[in-house]
């Protein structure tokens, strides 16, 4: 794995984002080839997705050939409601970027057939040629996505029951009302990101440490399931300090003397305007 | 991109770079029309994976919700209440020019005046919608004739009337017909005037209170009975008394039917209402407030004299006098004037300030569900302003109707 660590949360954040706009303009997507994204929600990747609405108005990235699949979506929340992912995804990238609304894909929590719909989710994402790259998080718990610990590593798109954690986790979303979290929801499974070409996974703060140490120090273990990118030949760790607070120092000093190398990842920045 | 909707074929226009007056604040976001009306953008995503077909650059703009003017005599030479043989083409005048104000619906109204011209003229002008042609008109205001002999202010004494033969039989003799009417103003303490309160409110129509010497108590009564506007607060009505507020302490009664609100008209040009005033009425009651600029005929026009109903005024200035008296006739200031002097006199915010020409008009007439807002679903009447709260382009139904020449 590559492991990124960059001083707090706008630096890891401007990393990152860099770093899927070099990838995107590298691989010069047009109407016959596009370039597929994972995408995930949640307060950590908010400043990537900033970063690239900035890149987007200054004329520097288009996501005109850009195809978007999200990792995951409650159960049973209306698609308006302002916790869905849809709306996370609508107020905080689709609207401030010429994506084509054909090309963004997110899960329906709400559809009839939930099976069906998770099945159909797997095919778009073979359909579209599989993902080139595979932005995601880490929950408190280890989980990616919403696989949840105790989820199989080789797991497809479906439907998971919440844990606990999670739903503590994510209660602030809904007034600090346990009551009011979704208990379910539709997750791509860790079989479908390993899938992926190359995975980046952003873990910002103190309270992701101790799963960080979890991930990539210990074992690959299905109660910490980003630990299963251990076994995928691509994955990047974007991390501020706060989050490496777990790490042995050798592992964390390790990394940081390869910066150089992995600067040469985003630095030059490319831009459309060259092109 | 090629269109892509299933629902509807019709374009969409995206308004760029703008702040736009939403639940209450001015928000840095996108506004979208389709067919006339805002449309929900994520809907159009998500749904129909559609996306817009024109973008306006509205290049740091605020857009607010049209204005909506609620009392307005006539302007540019045009008198409504001055029988003619072209009465429409007259309001169309008139509605065509307040487009430049920020206007996109208003209430024509006439002053107190003989039956004869209620009946020539209610029937030549009916509720319609606004477009290129000009403004939107929701319907008469009738200010008169059934108010106060000691209140009459510019009205013509001679045609001021009672509720004699029972209350609505007199409305009915006076008006004509009440199908184009969207407000009527009276004095409450004219007798038998409950009946006729009840009467017009249950036909949909708004009563407002002025011109009167009524005391609070009456004043109240006609709240009770659904009266829901007083006619330019201040203006032609007692003054407040700690002891008696009389129609002003509507403000703050606690004789307001739940869930009901009495809104205030307010006429900011600076020479109806002293700021200070204004400032009392608008921090004893800031969501009841609405903006009405009381416009005359001589609004537009140069000084001089010019006719007002069955009366003649003279113009100095911003001030318009019955001639050869120190009475006020009617306002010349136009509704965005009203709007800049509001914010300066009280000190307001821009969102209060706009909402009180836009938002407040529409609640008081019971049509907020689609004016007056920028929700989604409401039509597109919409007024673009610089900071300094300055009219730059008006749109009806997202029409561009007028652009200011740079």
């Amino acid at each position: 794995m590559r492991l990124v660590i960059l001083d707090d949360y706008e630096l890891a954040s401007e990393w990152a984002a860099k770093y899927i706009r070099n990838r995107i303009i590298q691989f010069q997507p047009s109407a016959d080839r596009y370039f597929t994204l994972g995408l995930p929600t949640g307060s950590t990747p908010y400043g990537c997705y900033q970063k690239l609405i900035e890149y987007h108005r200054s004329g520097d990235i288009s996501f005109k050939y850009v195809k978007t699949f999200n990792m995951d979506e409650y159960v049973g929340l209306p698609r308006a409601h302002s916790q869905s992912y849809h709306s996370y995804m609508w107020n905080n990238f689709f609207k401030h970027t010429d994506i084509d609304p054909a090309n963004a894909h997110i899960l329906d929590g709400n559809a009839a057939d939930l099976e069906a719909e998770c099945q159909a989710y797997e095919h778009k994402i073979a359909e579209a040629g599989g993902i080139e790259l595979f932005v995601g998080g880490i929950g408190p718990d280890g989980h990616i996505a919403f696989n949840e610990p105790g989820s199989s590593l080789v797991s497809r798109t479906r439907v998971k029951t919440l844990a606990k954690d999670t739903i503590v986790a994510n209660a602030r979303f809904f007034s600090n009302d346990l009551s009011k979290v979704p208990t379910m929801a539709l997750t791509v499974g860790v079989g479908t990101v390993m899938d992926a070409k190359e995975v980046m996974i952003l873990i910002t703060g103190a309270h992701k440490a101790f799963a960080l140490y979890k991930a990539i120090e210990e074992g690959v273990n299905h109660m910490w399931t980003v630990s299963a990118f251990q076994q995928h030949p691509r994955t990047i760790f974007v991390c501020d300090e706060d989050a490496t607070l777990e790490l042995r120092v050798k592992t964390v000093k390790y990394f940081k003397g390869l910066m150089h190398v992995h600067n040469k990842l985003v630095d030059p920045v490319l831009s459309m305007k060259d092109q | 991109m090629p269109s892509n909707k299933s629902v509807s074929d019709a374009p969409i226009t995206q308004f760029i770079n703008c702040r736009i007056l939403k639940d209450h604040k001015l928000q840095r976001e996108d506004l979208w029309v389709r067919e006339g009306r805002i449309l929900n953008p994520e809907k159009l995503f998500f749904d129909e994976q559609g996306y817009a077909d024109k973008h306006v650059d509205c290049k740091g703009s605020i857009i607010a919700p049209g204005f909506i003017d609620v009392q307005i005599n006539g302007g540019y030479g045009i008198d409504f209440s001055l029988v003619s043989e072209d009465i429409s083409g007259g309001v169309s005048v008139v509605a065509k020019k307040i487009l430049e104000h920020g206007v996109t619906s208003f209430c024509p109204t006439l002053v107190t005046s003989p039956a004869a011209v209620y009946h020539k003229v209610l029937p030549q002008v009916k509720v319609h919608n606004g477009g290129q042609h000009g403004a939107g008109v929701l319907g008469f205001h009738l200010e008169g004739p059934f108010i106060s002999a000691e209140k009459k202010g510019a009205h013509p004494e001679q045609y001021l009337r009672t509720f004699q033969s029972g209350g609505v039989q007199d409305l009915m003799e006076v008006y004509g017909s009440l199908d184009n009417v969207t407000m009527v103003t009276l004095a409450p303490e004219l007798a038998n005037s409950q009946s006729v309160v009840r009467e017009l409110c249950q036909r949909g129509i708004t009563v407002s209170l002025g011109h009167s010497v009524a005391n609070l108590s009456q004043a109240e009564e006609a709240v009770q009975h659904g009266a829901s506007f007083i006619t330019h607060l201040f203006n032609a009505m007692l003054p407040f008394h700690h002891r008696d507020p009389g129609i002003v302490g509507l403000l703050t009664s606690d004789q307001v039917p739940a869930g009901r609100t009495v809104y205030y008209g307010m006429i900011a040009d600076g020479i109806h209402t002293n700021p200070a005033a204004l400032r009392i009425a608008h921090r004893a009651h800031p969501s009841g407030l609405v903006l009405v600029t009381d416009a005359i005929t001589a609004m537009g026009l140069p000084p001089g004299r010019h006719t007002l109903g069955q009366q003649v005024i003279e113009i100095q200035g911003l001030h318009a006098h019955v001639a050869g008296t120190k009475t006020l006739s009617g306002s010349i200031a136009t509704m965005d004037m009203c709007v800049r002097h509001f914010k300066q006199a009280s000190g307001c915010s821009v969102e209060e300030a706009l909402e009180a020409a836009s938002l407040h008009p529409a609640q008081l007439l019971g049509i907020s569900h689609n004016k007056g807002k920028l929700d989604y679903g409401c039509d597109a009447d919409l007024v673009l302003l610089d900071d300094a709260l300055n009219v730059k382009a008006t749109f009806i139904s997202g029409e561009e109707v007028w652009r200011k020449e740079p």
